[in-house]
C-alpha cells in the first residue's frame, strides 16, 4: 500500500513525530511505500538540524534523516508554516535576507500543494498530531 | 496540477477554537490551496472547532488577524459543504443562529444564494467521515 503521512507537531513536546516515525519505519519494513511525509504546523520543527537533544535521548531529526536516506523518502516541510517558525533552506535564507539556514539533510521546503497531491496519490493518508 | 483526472473526497476536520492555537488558521490555508486541485471538498466542525464559525469575531484586541471572514469567502473557492455537529454546539450552549452566515451561489439554480453550513448529528458525522477518501484532521 502507498501511504502519505502528515506530521502536525514538533519533536519532544508531543509524541506525534515519534509515532509517525515508528509508523513509517514499520510500514516500510512490511514492504509498503511512503509517497511523502509532510510536516505542517509545529511539525516543521522536525526539520531543523540545530536540535541537540541529550545524548541518552533519541534525536528525531537524525532518525527522520536516516530513514529518508535509507528508503529515499520525500520529507517535505511546508513553506508557509516554516517561514512563521524560522525553518529555512539556503534559497529561502537568501531570499528573505537571513544570515543562515537550518534545514536538515533529507528534508526539503515546498508548498501546501504537496500535501494535497500526496492525499490524491496515496492509498491512505495518515495524520499524526494532537 | 498533478493529476486532474483523479477526484477524491477530501474532508478537513476542524476540532480547535479559532484562537489559542494556530490550527484553525493553518487548516484554512490548506483548504484555500487545496481548492486549486478541484477535489470534492467538505469541512467538518466538531468539538471546540464549532467556535471557528461564531458570528462577529474580532481579534484586534488580542493583536491577531481576524481571519473568520475567509470562511464566508469559501463559496468562491467551490468549498460549499461545511458540516457542523449539533452535539458540539449543544454542549457549548450554541445554536446555528450564533454562527456566521456562510453561503454559495448555485450556478445550477440561477445563482441563487444557498447556505453552506449543514447541521448534522453525531451519527451522521460518523458516516460522513467514513465515506471520505482523505481525512485531514486539525
Amino acid at each position: 500500500m502507498r501511504f502519505a503521512i502528515q506530521v502536525n507537531e514538533g519533536p519532544y513536546t508531543h509524541q506525534a513525530s515519534d509515532t509517525a516515525y515508528q509508523f513509517a519505519k514499520a510500514a516500510l519494513a512490511k514492504g509498503h511505500e511512503i509517497f511523502r511525509v509532510f510536516f505542517y504546523h509545529d511539525g516543521v520543527n522536525n526539520g531543523t538540524r540545530y536540535t541537540v537533544p541529550p545524548q541518552d535521548d533519541r534525536n528525531l531529526q537524525k532518525l527522520w534523516t536516516e530513514l529518508a536516506e535509507t528508503h529515499k523518502l520525500d520529507l517535505v516541510v511546508c513553506i508557509a508554516a516554516a517561514q512563521r517558525r524560522g525553518i529555512l533552506d539556503a534559497n529561502e535564507a537568501k531570499r528573505q535576507g537571513k544570515d543562515g539556514d537550518n534545514i536538515a539533510p533529507g528534508f526539503r521546503i515546498s508548498g501546501l500543494g504537496q500535501l494535497i497531491e500526496a492525499g490524491i496519490q496515496a492509498d491512505r493518508t495518515v495524520v499524526f498530531g494532537d | 496540477m498533478s493529476d486532474q483526472k483523479v477526484k477524491k473526497k477530501f474532508l478537513y476536520i476542524n476540532r480547535k477554537a479559532p484562537f489559542g492555537t494556530i490550527y484553525a488558521l493553518e487548516s484554512l490555508e490548506v483548504v484555500l490551496i487545496g481548492a486549486a486541485f478541484e477535489q470534492d471538498v467538505s469541512l467538518a466542525f466538531i468539538d471546540d472547532g464549532v467556535f471557528q464559525l461564531m458570528n462577529n469575531q474580532d481579534a484586534n484586541a488580542a493583536g491577531m488577524k481576524t481571519f473568520s471572514k475567509i470562511y464566508r469567502a469559501l463559496g468562491d473557492y467551490e468549498v460549499r459543504k461545511l458540516y457542523v455537529e449539533k452535539e458540539s454546539l449543544d454542549l457549548r450552549g450554541l445554536t446555528i443562529d450564533d454562527l456566521m452566515p456562510v453561503t454559495f451561489e448555485d450556478e445550477d439554480d440561477d445563482y441563487a444564494e444557498k447556505p453552506s453550513i449543514i447541521l448534522v448529528g453525531r451519527s451522521e458525522m460518523t458516516g460522513l467521515i467514513a465515506s471520505q477518501d482523505v481525512v485531514l484532521s486539525f
